[in-house]
């Protein structure tokens, strides 16, 4: 059981960090092409054919910034359009209904924002032209923003005041990198035994002789993407855990590597940007000590069979299986589930609910540190933000005025950075609060007491982390519309208030002067930084989050095994 | 550090303990408060709870008891930074007195008139002689006399100021010793030296530095962070149909937000200015302290920091066939009249060689032949007697000597111009010794290099610091002396446009430069430098360019400076990680007691995360309680790291962060656990919850 888990996460975690690093040199190949490449620049020079003269000007990081949100907006009130008119628009085999206004907002603001918080079933509510134009479009859109802004970012870091242009970098995100990779997956996944079509439900007469209606799709196209750009939004209600989006151990395999590939190459991208691999190296070891400690604690803890079985004469040994699939094991679901949160996807195969509760915690705190490997290009945006920290008290610790990559980090990068981690949990534990505290959050509970709690905490810490995945405790089909007009705001603040304050802290330090580098200088490439870097993200989240965790997770465990 | 601090007075002086106490109430004032946001929160907090004593309904002696901590914290805090202001009060004081009123004698129209000296203006003139106190700072225009310049150095020994030249600026609150000199007014009055080391020492208009500003954001984020966090509990406390009491919920919040780094900021910013007063220098900014631990440029003057002042003879090199002892009797008789350095060092380098005493010099017979630019050579005639020959004895530049000899029809051999070749290779200037037309060999002379300042380079390069000598010799002599005293890099026939050229470079490749220079013409280059230290001896313009000025007109105190540059920040950065890292234990102490009896089973007063109660404190009220009465007393206790620094070491930068993580961090983390769990025992001991 053990030895089993253990090889599944080195086949998961390991085949994804190899292939990680060639991946992160196409990355930088795709975003960032050297001035002498050829192919980089023919594709540079399609681009800005096919944008127009929006994609010819260099931008500065203001422009650049303005240009991202402009884009989002345009597409946020497109993706708005197309839900609120689903009734009408063709695609529709299933004659899919009206949708509840705030539901529109909450869905739009969701996808837009990389999300994927789903208060509804797809197969239940959504169109295929809802699915397709609407949701799988950002699918891939949103994940493209990550990855242009990060490029962005990692240019102002190397010193060039031009961050290069959003619509050019779009294009390439999208067409040069998430396009060609979703199609490989997908005809994998087809491969697998995924469905694939344009046909509407299938309708089977059963062995009793009743008529099934059975949901269907182009199930392979969404789950691709949804995966690669750390989406997370499922064809179906279920997710991943739904047979026909997940239907074998080797497209879980597949699917779960293809969550954590792409932030896990950004790290190498941005190495390759700013020309600090070694830097790149303990920053990519950071995140995986994270997101492997998580790993190994919620496997371990969900050995153990759910609380039920407490009182019950009978010995079970083959760990939780409590809204696991079976065709999974107990293993894959706590694996999945730290893997999810861990880069801001948020696809289930197993139902969070059931995890135990200390391997429920594994997940939220994934979603509080939200950058081990984090969302597609903006997970690594989330950890720079941890670096300036760390760089600054690390700096200071060494005697001087902290630098990072050559450049000083003062008042004005300190009061971005502490804003963008502030933002973060505030967006957590103050909404968090006000829905603990009142009949909007209580009211649709399904669980009293600590495990209630759990599942508030778990909906806002998912949408502020940009994650996506339910705890599921709180009904999909009864969120109300505060929790859908709740949920929305935090996504989008959440998204892009770390997206811009980084920017304009990577803006203002590609504007300073250069410090050469000493022996008295900070080395953002030893052990000794990796190490500072782990302990303040680890110290900072514990500080922010413990109360609330003991609230939560912590007090549940102890309830059920003194 | 090798200097040692100058007048520093023990930590616990009694004289700046009283005043300081006092001042901790003072600093109470909520306008004073209101600038260090961590203290004012705690204030805040404090207030509530006091209030709290008689309206909440709970245990009134218990919350009496956290209300008193938690002013207690305030108070040390203040206490810290009125003990850091006292020790610079103390010198400004001594400061003050040397600046009582004074009249000047000004000149007007070349007549004298009395005037108070504050009615002075800049570009006055004033006449001063013995006995006067000089009224301002300014520049002697004319004349030259002694001044008493103990107010300000310490050094009682005076200096000599004259007009024109580099020791032309003298300072207001210095007094005439001897003659008469006219000074001309260049500061107006509130603005001079004095009035700007006052200021710095009392730190009553002390500005935040860049640094101080940054970690003030900083921890001002961490307490909106703690504060997020405790008025969020509130409402899941609701949730959990648990209602956590606002004393208590202060209490938590002043426990986690930064108290101690935010209680100690300001005295550690004051004691690191106060720390280069007492090394006498005097920094115009806190800015340019913080600035002096960033540099990793150090331009040195060759003569004097790098090597003692002078050249002397370090080595006899004989001519075929002549015995080093008779070269080394020749060269001291030749030199025992010379009364310049280099010629007395002769004299003594033969006594330690041979030891040979210096005769009398009073021989009766002996002519010395001073040296004079005509014949470029000095030495000593001896004429004829009864036991022995007339002599005639010579020492000068080679080429001088061998014009000579080549006159007299004797030979310069070929040895001899081989040991002067070798003596100019190695950086040194030969001096070639004849008697009569037998040239007796060559005698070295050598700049020395000051003992252990390879040693000091060698720290230097190691703390990321590159030297560079800046000399007027010629590049071979300065190559030579730079390999020997083990700096980077050397400048040789340095002019101050080169040198303001050289820091302009370092500055456009990311360096940061500091540098010494005392003469007018390095005004610019002064100025340039991120951190440009003027000797005290300097020109008035030295002294404005700058932004500290030593007043030992110490070179090497430079890499002093350095270090307590580095120093400030470290202990900021130390005491940072150090607060920080307390919150863990505070957490383990105080969440377990609020949370005791939250989700209890029906009759059970103890819910389930009574299990995180790992410390095993007695109740939660003394668990609460103890965690308060830590986290004031480690401001106390930390008081005197925060006055001194934290140890510095010329360590790389990765192991001096890995040695501070370890004992600031990880002992951060540590200390409470054990410092709670002793103080609990002690409040259970005492009854006292």
């Amino acid at each position: 059981m053990t030895f089993n888990a253990i090889l599944y996460v080195l086949l998961i975690v390991g085949g994804s960090a190899l292939l990680s690093w060639p991946l992160g040199r196409y990355l930088k190949w795709a975003m960032d092409p050297a001035a002498s490449a050829g192919g980089g620049n023919r594709w540079t020079r399609a681009f800005q054919a096919i944008g127009g003269p929006l994609t010819l000007k260099q931008q500065n990081w203001k422009q650049y910034l303005l240009a991202l949100l402009a884009f989002n907006a345009v597409s946020f009130t497109v993706t708005v359009l197309i839900l609120a008119l689903q009734q009408y628009l063709p695609l529709n085999p299933d004659a899919k209904g009206e949708l509840d206004p705030s539901l529109i907002f909450n869905t739009a603001v969701s996808f837009v924002t990389n999300t994927n918080l789903q208060h509804y079933s797809g197969e239940v509510a959504m169109s295929y032209a809802s699915q397709l134009g609407a949701l799988m479009w950002q699918q891939f859109v949103s994940a493209a923003t990550g990855i242009a802004a990060l490029a962005a970012m990692a240019r102002g870091l190397a010193g060039r005041t031009n961050m290069g242009n959003f619509f050019v970098d779009l294009q390439r995100a999208t067409f040069l990198i998430l396009l060609p990779l979703a199609i490989l997956v997908a005809i994998l996944l087809v491969f697998g035994g995924m469905p694939m079509t344009l046909q509407g439900s299938a309708i089977a007469t059963t062995l009793e002789g009743i008529q099934q209606t059975i949901a269907r799709g182009p199930v392979a196209a969404f789950t691709a993407i949804k995966q690669l750009g750390t989406n997370g939004g499922g064809f179906f209600g279920p997710n991943s855990t739904q047979p026909f989006e997940n239907p074998t151990f080797w497209t879980n395999v597949l699917e779960a590597i293809a969550i954590t590939i792409i932030p896990m190459a950004c790290v190498w991208m941005f190495g390759r940007i700013v020309g600090k691999m070694r830097h790149a190296g303990i920053v990519f070891v950071v995140m995986a000590v994270l997101m492997l400690t998580r790993i190994g604690f919620a496997v371990w803890f969900e050995q153990t069979p759910t609380e039920a079985f407490n009182t019950l004469p009978i010995a079970q040994n083959v760990g939780n299986l409590e809204g696991k699939e079976l065709r999974f094991g107990a293993a894959a679901g706590p694996v999945w589930a730290v893997l999810t949160t861990s880069t801001s996807n948020g696809s289930v195969n197993a139902m969070l609910d059931s995890l135990n509760p200390l391997t429920g915690l594994m997940p939220m705190i994934g979603m509080w540190l939200n950058e081990d490997f984090g969302g597609v290009g903006v997970g690594f945006i989330n950890m720079f933000v941890y670096i300036v920290l760390a760089v600054f008290l690390a700096g200071m610790m060494v005697g001087r005025t902290p630098e990072y990559l050559g450049r000083r980090i003062e008042a004005y990068e300190v009061k971005l950075a502490v804003i963008a981690t502030l933002s973060h949990s505030f967006l957590i534990l103050g909404l968090a609060a006000l829905f603990a505290a009142t009949p909007w959050g209580t009211a649709v509970l399904n669980n009293v007491g600590a495990h209630g709690f759990s599942e508030i905490l778990y909906e806002f810490s998912s949408s502020s982390a940009n994650n996506g995945s339910g705890f599921e405790g709180i009904n999909d089909t009864i969120f109300t519309v505060p929790w859908n007009i709740a949920t929305g705001l935090v996504m989008m603040l959440s998204r892009f208030i770390p997206i811009i304050l980084p920017l304009a802290i990577a803006g203002s330090l590609a504007a300073k002067r250069p410090a050469a580098e000493s022996a008295g200088t900070l080395g953002t490439e030893s052990g000794t930084f990796g190490v500072m870097l782990l302990v303040t993200i680890v110290i900072l989240g514990a500080l922010t989050f413990f109360p609330a965790a003991a609230l939560g997770p912590i007090a549940e465990h102890f309830q059920f095994y003194h | 550090m090798p200097s040692t601090e100058h007048n520093a007075p023990s930590l616990l002086d009694g004289s700046i303990i009283g005043p300081a106490i006092i001042g901790a109430f003072t600093k109470l004032d909520p306008r004073a408060l209101v600038r260090n946001p961590v203290m004012f929160v705690t204030a805040v907090g404090a207030v509530l709870t006091t209030i709290g004593i008689v309206t909440a309904d709970g245990d009134r002696g218990f919350i009496f008891q956290l209300a008193l901590w938690l002013w207690f914290t305030v108070l040390f805090a203040n206490f810290a930074e009125a003990v850091a202001e006292g020790r610079g009060k103390a010198q400004a004081e001594s400061l003050r007195r040397a600046r009582r009123e004074t009249t000047a004698r000004r000149l007007v129209n070349g007549r004298e008139e009395q005037v108070a000296a504050t009615l002075l203006q800049k570009g006055d003139t004033v006449v001063c002689e013995v006995g006067d106190i000089i009224p301002a700072d300014g520049e002697v225009i004319e004349g030259i006399a002694s001044v008493n310049e103990a107010a300000i150095t310490g050094e009682s020994a005076p200096v000599i100021r004259e007009a024109g030249g580099d020791r032309s600026a003298v300072t207001g609150g210095t007094t005439v010793i001897s003659d008469r000199i006219v000074v001309r007014v260049t500061m107006e009055r509130g603005a001079g030296f004095l009035d700007r080391m006052i200021a710095m020492v009392e730190g009553a208009r002390r500005q935040k530095t860049p640094n101080e500003i940054a970690l003030t954001i900083l921890l001002s984020a961490f307490t909106l962070i703690f504060l997020l966090v405790c008025v969020t509990l509130w409402p899941f406390g609701f949730y959990a149909g648990t209602s956590f009491s606002v004393p208590v919920l202060i209490a938590l919040l002043v426990c986690l937000i930064p108290t101690t780094i935010g209680g100690l900021l300001s005295a550690i910013g004051i004691s690191g200015i106060d720390r280069l007063i007492r090394r006498n220098v005097m920094a115009t900014s806190g800015r340019a302290v913080e600035a002096a631990g960033d540099v990793d440029v150090l331009l040195l003057d060759k003569t004097g920091t790098i090597t003692l002042g002078n050249r002397m003879a370090t080595e006899f090199h004989p001519a075929p066939g002549v015995a080093a002892e008779r070269l080394a009797d020749a060269a001291q008789l030749a030199s025992l009249a010379d009364e310049t350095p280099e010629g007395r060092s002769i004299v003594v380098l033969a006594k330690e060689k041979f030891n040979l005493r210096g005769r009398e010099v009073a021989e009766p017979h002996a002519v010395f032949v001073p040296f004079t630019a005509q014949t470029r050579m000095s030495g000593v005639d001896f004429p004829a007697l009864a036991d022995q020959p007339a002599r005639s004895i010579r020492k000068g530049a080679s080429d001088t000597i061998k014009a000579m000899v080549e006159r007299l029809g004797g030979q310069f051999p070929e040895a001899v111009t081989r040991s002067v070749d070798e003596v100019a290779r190695s950086g040194g200037t030969p001096l070639v010794v004849v008697e009569g037309r037998e040239v007796l060999g060559v005698v070295q002379l050598k700049d020395v290099v000051k003992g252990g300042i390879k040693d000091r380079f060698a720290q230097l390069r190691q703390m990321g610091i590159r030297t560079v000598m800046i000399t007027g010799d010629n590049p071979l002599t300065a190559a030579s002396i730079a390999a020997e005293a083990g700096v980077d890099d050397f400048m040789a026939e340095a002019t101050p446009e080169m040198k303001l050229e050289l820091i302009r470079r370092e500055q456009a490749g990311g360096h940061l430069v500091a540098m010494t220079g005392d003469g007018t013409n390095d005004a610019p280059a002064l100025a340039q430098a991120d951190v440009g230290v003027a000797m005290n001896t300097g020109t008035q313009a030295a002294r404005e360019a700058g932004n500290m000025v030593d007043l030992d007109s110490n070179p090497t105190k430079l890499m002093e400076i350095v270090e307590i540059g580095k120093q400030l920040i470290m202990t900021r950065g130390a005491l940072t990680t150090f607060s920080i890292g307390n919150d863990v234990a505070k957490y383990f102490a105080i969440l377990p007691a609020m949370f005791a009896a939250v989700y209890a089973a029906d009759g059970a007063t103890n819910g389930p995360l009574s299990a995180l109660n790992i410390m095993a404190l007695a109740s939660p009220q003394s668990a609460i309680l103890s965690a308060v009465i830590f986290n004031a007393l480690i401001i106390v206790v930390l008081i005197p790291i925060a006055l001194r620094g934290v140890a510095y070491r010329a360590i790389g930068a990765a192991a001096l962060l890995r040695r501070n993580l370890l004992i600031y961090g990880l002992g951060g983390v540590v200390a409470p656990f054990i410092g709670i769990k002793l103080i609990d025992l002690i409040l259970s001991a005492l009854h006292l919850v």
